[in-house]
């Protein structure tokens, strides 16, 4: 009996250290191996966001500063075909390029033959002209008076200047002859890069040189006020019902099915409700702030509606008993107690949800916000663009001046959006307490 | 008067009406002794007739501003029986309307439009007349009605509170009428594109070119429907993200929640959540102009002839984009796993390493599998990016350098630019539209199913 049944430890001594060791070796290898793809993972994580913003930066830093000609501009009546600047008739009719373009013979007296003098006039932005036409009738005083002012470049002059310091200069669309006199210009010190104002004060327009954001940010900025005046008190009215009031039934459950796969549809659905609802239903005009603050109301709702039941869950339960304990209605206990503990919270999902629905583009494309728009919006009901959607317009655009344009304005729309959500982090911080 | 004045008129009336309230509720608790002898705060009192000053008064102007006009201009239109076609009707109308305004000189049109725009005037300007009359009439009945009901043994709080509860059950339900709407509008324009062209033809078809000529005449005059090349390339696409996003938002996600320390997980996470924040027509711009030519130089580096517009930079981009979204989902479901069970394994002597892959993911499975659907309805439904960055031919091909046209790419070409809202053309869009619709929603509902059944409850 004994011999038949030897402990393990007896038999022979077979030495497993080497294999343990070996399959130690290779599990710690394995170990190490791991951890490597994890920090490779997040390394090109980090990288996607570093490369995505050098990259639109680096393309998008130049629009701040566009290239000006010092022109010595003569406001001689005769030359504009006017006898008075007070008949708005005769303003509109006036030859108002013939001022910089004589400026320009003056500045670059070499120039001669029509066609030469077609390209000196190029150097000069097409819409110059309106600009000395604005500052005349800004400041009458000025006729007769001779000035050096700086008016803007043409955007191909632009393009050229500014590629000069890159060291490859883009000579596709500016002669010879051209780049000569940019050189004289440059050493007479009549050329240079400027801050430029109309990127942040114009609207749209088909000259990049003369196209700017402000009309988009106002559109935007329509748009989002509707958004948030409509989504927000829908929104939390929404969470308190399901949270405090709606009965345990097959509709409520419904109502957060609902909720729920309304906040994974795809945003581009959205657009097509808008079309077909608001538009050919009930008649909304198309293009303007009011009916994309409605179409992005209905897509903000879900994200609106899921953040605030959050904040109404984390009041713990004991204020409520204690507004009840004192003899407060159900809805006193909510409005008085609930609601304002719960509201910074409520707050930081609706800043989130309007950051969200500011970049939000393709629905805006659906009901016609994409129209070529030049005026700046003054309401509700006036056509206007969004900064998402003017992004997209010019990055269609074929003029390569436009490259710089978009990146400008997808910097402006990037710090929105950042100091929004910074925003709602500090609430987060400041404002919400923990229990 | 205009309706934004009338607006601001309203609140005014309304304001008045709450203090009016509040100092007759005072006035009918004087000869009582004091407040508590009434049944609701003197407050109740003031908001329930500020709301009967207001409520009825704003619906009355909501159904007014939204019915008017389509009535106004049926009944304009009624001389101009001939105009049959929707868009000479349309046409027609909008002469009418801009000389009305004068945006348009009435000198160039003919007799019977500008009588009509006359008319049109006249009416606009009667209707304000009646709408400001109107809307100034219920105010002050509702607000006198609502205001002699102050008694001491008025209910008002329960009156109150009982509108109140009406508003929020009407909010919470709006979410019920907006899944409606979208049904209806893309079920009902799709109804009508299938009786055009078949649904067979749509969803097996292989050929899409839905351009349709303007003369019946020229070649080509029907245009085909076969969307199979969009939802191959719509695949194609979306594959493409997932085979990008999967792997690192996995990893990264592991990584933050596994290994990190507390401080580097604080800074990391915030950073790689901006990437969900950045607006996807960003994306647009960085694949089109910087992702796009690289991979087409690199292509071309080693011999391969890479299309401008190629699946595969749409989709990489499109694959950063859905990193955070996964890795936050993955990170949720992991830091869910209990301790015990970590604790468990490395007790056993597994490494750190065979705890996550054999305890930790095995755990957190389900909610992982649901997260990665998530992210391909995401993916699916993604616009911005393949819409800047994606072809717009129909290929039919699985070669990720070759450019293919997606779903949505093809909804947003369809509907923007100028075409007549009845032909087929832009009917199809919604059609896509419901199809992009229910594959949406079905992922979701299984991603919803997978975590519900699959999850193992461990506390």
């Amino acid at each position: 009996m004994t011999e038949s049944n030897p402990s393990p430890h007896r038999s022979a001594p077979v030495d497993h250290s080497a294999t343990i060791k070996a399959s130690l070796k290779r599990r710690y290898r394995a170990e190490r191996r791991f951890r490597w793809y994890g920090r490779a993972a997040i390394a090109f994580g980090l990288a996607a966001v570093l490369v995505l913003f050098v990259d639109i930066i680096s393309k998008g830093h130049g629009a701040f500063k566009t290239t000006h000609i010092a022109v010595p501009i003569h406001y001689d009546l005769d030359s504009l075909g006017i006898d008075s600047i007070n008949d708005n008739q005769q303003l509109a009719l006036a030859n108002w390029d013939a001022l910089f373009k004589s400026g320009m013979r003056q500045l670059l007296p070499e120039a001669s033959g029509r066609s030469q003098r077609r390209e000196l006039y190029r150097l000069i932005s097409n819409g110059a002209g309106y600009d000395l036409k604005d500052r005349l009738q800004a400041n009458p005083q000025l006729v007769g008076q001779r000035e050096r002012i700086w008016l803007l470049a043409d955007d191909d002059i632009d393009t050229y200047f500014k590629s000069l310091r890159d060291g490859e200069p883009y000579t596709a669309r500016v002669s010879d002859q051209q780049i000569a006199w940019i050189d004289q210009l440059y050493a007479s010190g009549d050329i240079a890069t400027r801050w430029n104002r109309n990127f942040f004060t114009r609207g749209d327009s088909r000259e990049p040189e003369q196209a700017g954001i402000w009309g988009a940010v106002m559109g935007s900025l329509f748009t989002l006020v509707i958004t948030f005046a409509l989504s927000f008190p829908i929104g939390v009215a929404a969470a308190i019902y399901l949270e405090e009031f709606a009965p345990r039934n097959r509709f409520t459950d419904f109502i957060e099915i609902n909720i729920n796969n309304l906040a994974a549809v795809p945003s581009i659905i959205f657009g097509l409700l808008g079309l077909a609802i608001f538009i050919n239903f009930f008649q909304v005009p198309r293009s303007i702030p009011l009916l994309g603050g409605l179409v992005l109301t209905l897509m903000t709702l879900p994200t609106i509606i899921i953040t605030s039941r959050a904040a109404i869950k984390a009041v713990p339960p004991s204020i409520r008993e204690a507004a009840l304990g004192m003899g407060a209605s159900k809805h006193q206990m909510v409005l008085h107690h609930v609601l304002p503990l719960a509201m910074p919270g409520m707050l930081t999902g609706a800043i989130i949800g309007m950051a969200q629905a500011l970049g939000e583009t393709a629905p805006l494309l659906m009901i016609g916000m994409v129209a070529f728009i030049v005026d700046i919006p003054g309401g509700f009901s006036d056509p206007a663009t969004v900064l998402p959607v003017q992004i997209f317009l010019w990055a269609d655009s074929p003029e390569r001046a436009f490259v710089e344009k978009t990146s400008a304005a997808i910097m402006v729309l990037l710090a929105f959006l950042i100091a929004m959500n910074t925003t709602a982090v500090w609430i987060r911080k400041r404002l919400e307490r923990r229990w | 008067m205009q309706a934004s004045n009338l607006l601001f008129i309203i609140i005014a009336l309304a304001v008045f009406g709450y203090f009016s309230g509040y100092g007759r509720s005072l006035r009918v608790a004087k000869p009582l002794g004091s407040i508590s002898k009434l049944h609701s705060l003197p407050s109740y009192y003031a908001m329930q007739t500020a709301i009967w000053v207001a409520l009825p008064a704003l619906l009355l102007m909501a159904v007014w501003l939204l019915a008017a006009d389509s009535i106004t201009h049926a009944y304009i239109m009624r001389g101009f029986e001939q105009v049959t076609a929707t868009s000479d009707y349309n046409l027609t109308l909008n002469r009418i309307i801009n000389v009305a305004s004068g945006a348009l000189p009435g000198a160039g049109q003919s007799a019977e439009i500008v009588a009509a725009a006359e008319q049109l005037q006249q009416i606009g300007a009667t209707q304000q007349w009646a709408l400001t009359v109107l809307v100034l009439t219920l105010c002050s009945a509702g607000g006198l009605w609502s205001w002699q009901r102050i008694k001491a043994d008025f209910r008002a709080r329960a009156a109150v509170e009982g509108m109140l509860q009406k508003f929020l059950l009407m909010s919470a339900s709006l979410a019920i009428l907006t899944t409606l709407g979208i049904v209806l509008s893309v079920l009902f324009e799709s109804i009508r594109f299938f009786s055009t062209v078949p649904i067979t033809e749509f969803v097996f078809g292989t050929s899409w070119s839905p351009q349709t000529a303007i003369r019946v005449d020229q070649i080509g005059s029907s245009g085909s429907f076969g969307a199979v090349p969009l939802f191959t390339g719509t695949l194609l696409i979306s594959a493409i993200a997932m085979v990008v996003a999967v792997p690192v938002g996995l990893m990264s996600a592991i990584y933050l929640a596994e290994y990190a320390s507390p401080k580097f997980r604080r800074s990391a996470k915030p950073l790689l959540e901006i990437l969900a924040g950045v607006p996807t027509v960003v994306y647009g711009f960085f694949a089109a102009l910087t992702v796009a030519p690289l991979i087409r130089d690199l292509g071309s580096s080693f011999g391969l002839d890479v299309a401008a517009e190629s699946a595969l930079a749409a989709g990489s981009v499109m694959g950063i984009m859905i990193i955070p979204f996964i890795s936050s989902l993955a990170d949720d479901v992991i830091t869910a796993v209990p301790q015990s069970m970590r604790d468990g394994s490395l007790a056993m002597g597994a490494t750190q390493s065979e705890t996550i892959r054999n305890v930790v993911i095995p755990a957190a499975l389900p909610g992982i599998v649901g997260g990665i659907l998530l992210a391909a309805s995401r993916a699916i439904g993604e616009t911005m990016i393949v819409v800047m960055a994606a072809g717009m031919a129909a290929n039919l091909t699985a070669n990720p350098l070759d450019a293919v046209t997606t779903v949505t790419v093809q909804i947003v070409t369809l509907l923007t630019g100028d075409q007549e809202f009845d032909s087929a053309k832009t009917l199809a869009a919604f059609a896509l539209g419901l199809m992009l619709f229910i594959v949406t929603l079905g992922l979701n509902f299984l991603a919803l199913r997978i975590v519900k059944k699959y999850r193992e409850q461990y506390d």
